[in-house]
């Protein structure tokens, strides 16, 4: 890329709440999906439960996308189909442009939709086939919500289910970073002047659905022994993030165009204070990597509370999109 | 002059900024014809454009452009406000065709870019990628609007409404190959009587392929509000960019999760 004066005479497309609430939502929701799946694959066979809420994660905030990107469409919204199929009289049939990254996410969001249907309905399945400790038992101190597993049941599938969680978890690498992506590809001021929006959107949705799962762990006290690890992960995650921010300021600098991001520093100063709060707690559970796994006792030990640090990646997530979708408009 | 329009052939407007009055006679009789309702007039204190910019409502806007110095100038040396009717340029490689995932913006038989309303989902693709910000969304319909170039009279052998009510044929309406050549002698003329800043934009391919709406400028083109060829550049110069960033995070991504999450043997 070579970086010039950019001038821009370009009109803000109007993209704003719905789009900032699908673009949260989709790195939340393919970002939870690789999440749990990194678990099931590479992680100890008591990851099982905290890659299960994963999926259910995954599949929970699925839903809402395509509701807020028909919503945005507005008197159009019931022609959100028209992304897949092409209606032009004499040209009709499956609409897919490889240039365009909204018709790409369109069917990736679709198919993807399929497997985190299909590995949320594997998860519940699951759950119920597996031995239930009765509620208030030790193992399930505080009557979980969920069905808690002692030895939680192996995934379906074998080979042939782990490759379908690695599709997916493809596919929701894909959704959770193209949003960044279909920015730059515009004439936007900001979007266009940087090619770091879908990396620092994929890093930010990891981040922040490590940061989900860790805090649903809140209830399924037998995920607890994947919590230190789910924290550590975010914590590498946000520093991906970190780098790619401050690539993306450089990218911007250069083209001349930052100015506009300054009256949304509070936003950028949210996201900051996510990446600092997953980086204190992972560094908080770094430190007790060590100790024998115990559950609930883990936590406390830890000194951080999951809570807190759950809900500020979150808003961090948040904040970051606002900012960057706001900053062009 | 009467054009006789034929499909299969490419047409556009010429614009020649140097002899128009700023009279709005385009923009009339492009709301007449065409049953735009206009936006609520806006009282812009800064000239008599009371229009303010292209949109869904205003598919032709004479921009009036602030060229007076500050100090007086000699006699004869005066500058006054430019005035350009501007439009829809009709790109030869156009961004919002580019980037429409739907399908409805195609090229007509006349070459010039046309939104189909019954196929437009209103996703505003296109109102991010035009870099001239000519498209702009029609709340009610919900979906995305621009010159036409007059496809419904075009197809029924009439030139646009804008070049026919045209007073002072500032906007030429024709063959783009008869409007290039008018362009390059009128183009000659100027020059020959000492006017060196006149330039053509978007009569060659330099901007987005040529332009089948292009203008003589009496200035230079970030004057009027229009990209100069080093920044003309379509949207999907950051498709490859762009996935091999997030690729590059997403592989990086997968390894941290693995370190995170490995096998460690704890009991």
């Amino acid at each position: 890329m070579i970086y010039l004066a950019a001038e821009h005479f370009v009109r803000a497309p109007q993209w704003t709440w719905y789009i900032l609430g699908y673009f949260f939502f989709a790195g939340l929701t393919g970002g939870s999906y690789a999440v749990a799946t990194l678990l099931r694959l590479v992680g100890d066979p008591r990851d099982e439960p905290a890659a299960r809420v994963g999926y259910y994660a995954s599949f929970v905030t699925l839903l809402v996308c395509p509701v807020l990107l028909s919503t945005d469409l507005g008197a159009s919204w019931w022609k959100f189909w028209h992304m897949l199929v092409d209606i032009t009289p004499g040209d009709q049939g499956l609409n897919f442009k490889y240039w365009s990254p909204m018709s790409v996410g369109s069917w990736a969001l679709l198919v993807f939709g399929f497997f985190a249907a299909v590995s949320a309905l594997e998860s519940f399945l699951l759950d119920r086939r597996s031995p239930s400790a009765p509620t208030g038992s030790p193992a399930d101190p505080g009557g979980s919500r969920f069905r808690t597993v002692d030895a939680p049941s192996r995934p379906f599938g074998g080979v042939v289910g782990q490759a379908f969680n690695v599709i997916g978890a493809v596919l929701a690498l894909f959704v959770a970073s193209y949003t960044g992506v279909l920015l730059s590809v515009s004439n936007q001021p900001i979007w266009s002047d940087t090619w770091m929006l879908g990396g620092l959107f994929l890093a930010s949705g990891l981040s922040g659905s490590a940061a989900l799962i860790a805090l649903l762990t809140r209830y399924r006290p037998n995920a607890a022994f994947s919590l230190g690890r789910i924290h550590e992960a975010d914590g590498y995650f946000s520093i991906l993030e970190l780098v790619l921010l401050v690539a993306f300021f450089i990218t911007i600098i250069a083209a001349g165009t930052a100015g506009p991001t300054l009256p949304f520093l509070p936003l950028w100063l949210l996201a900051l204070v996510g990446v600092g709060a997953s980086l204190v707690a992972a560094r908080g559970h770094m430190r007790i990597r060590g100790i024998p796994a115990g559950g609930t006792a883990v936590i406390a030990r830890a000194g951080t509370d999951t809570l807190v640090v759950s809900i500020l990646v979150l808003l961090g997530v948040l904040a970051l999109r606002a900012a960057v979708i706001f900053s062009a408009q | 002059m009467a054009v006789t329009i034929k499909p299969g052939e490419s047409y556009g407007f010429f614009t020649d900024t140097s002899i128009c009055i700023g009279c709005k006679a385009c923009e009339v009789a492009c709301k007449e014809w065409n049953q735009l309702q206009g936006d609520t007039p806006k009282f812009l204190a800064d000239s008599y454009d009371n229009t303010g910019q292209l949109d869904d409502q205003n598919w032709r806007h004479v921009k009036f452009i602030d060229d007076v110095p500050m100090q007086s100038t000699n006699s004869g040396n005066g500058t006054a406000f430019l005035m350009m009717s501007d439009v829809c340029k009709h790109c030869k490689h156009a961004s919002c065709m580019d980037v429409c995932p739907t399908g409805a913006i195609i090229r007509t038989e006349f070459d010039t870019v046309f939104i189909q309303q019954d196929v437009c989902n209103g996703c505003r693709n296109c109102i991010a990628a035009c870099p001239y910000s000519v498209i702009a969304l029609n709340p009610a319909t919900g979906t995305a609007h621009k010159c036409t170039l007059c496809y419904d009279r075009l197809q029924g052998g009439l030139e646009p409404a804008c070049a026919k009510a045209c007073p002072t044929q500032s906007i030429k309406f024709g063959p783009l190959s008869e409007l290039q050549q008018a362009a390059d002698v009128r183009l000659a003329a100027l020059h020959s009587q000492g006017v060196a800043q006149a330039q053509l934009y978007g009569r060659d391919d330099k901007v987005y392929g040529g332009l089948n709406a292009f203008f003589l400028l009496m200035d230079k083109p970030e004057t009027y509000g229009l990209p100069n060829a080093d920044n003309a550049k379509l949207p999907t110069r950051n498709d490859i960019g762009g996935y091999v960033g997030a690729f590059v995070t997403a592989v990086v991504g997968v390894i941290a999760g693995i370190v995170a999450f490995r096998r460690r043997g704890e009991s």
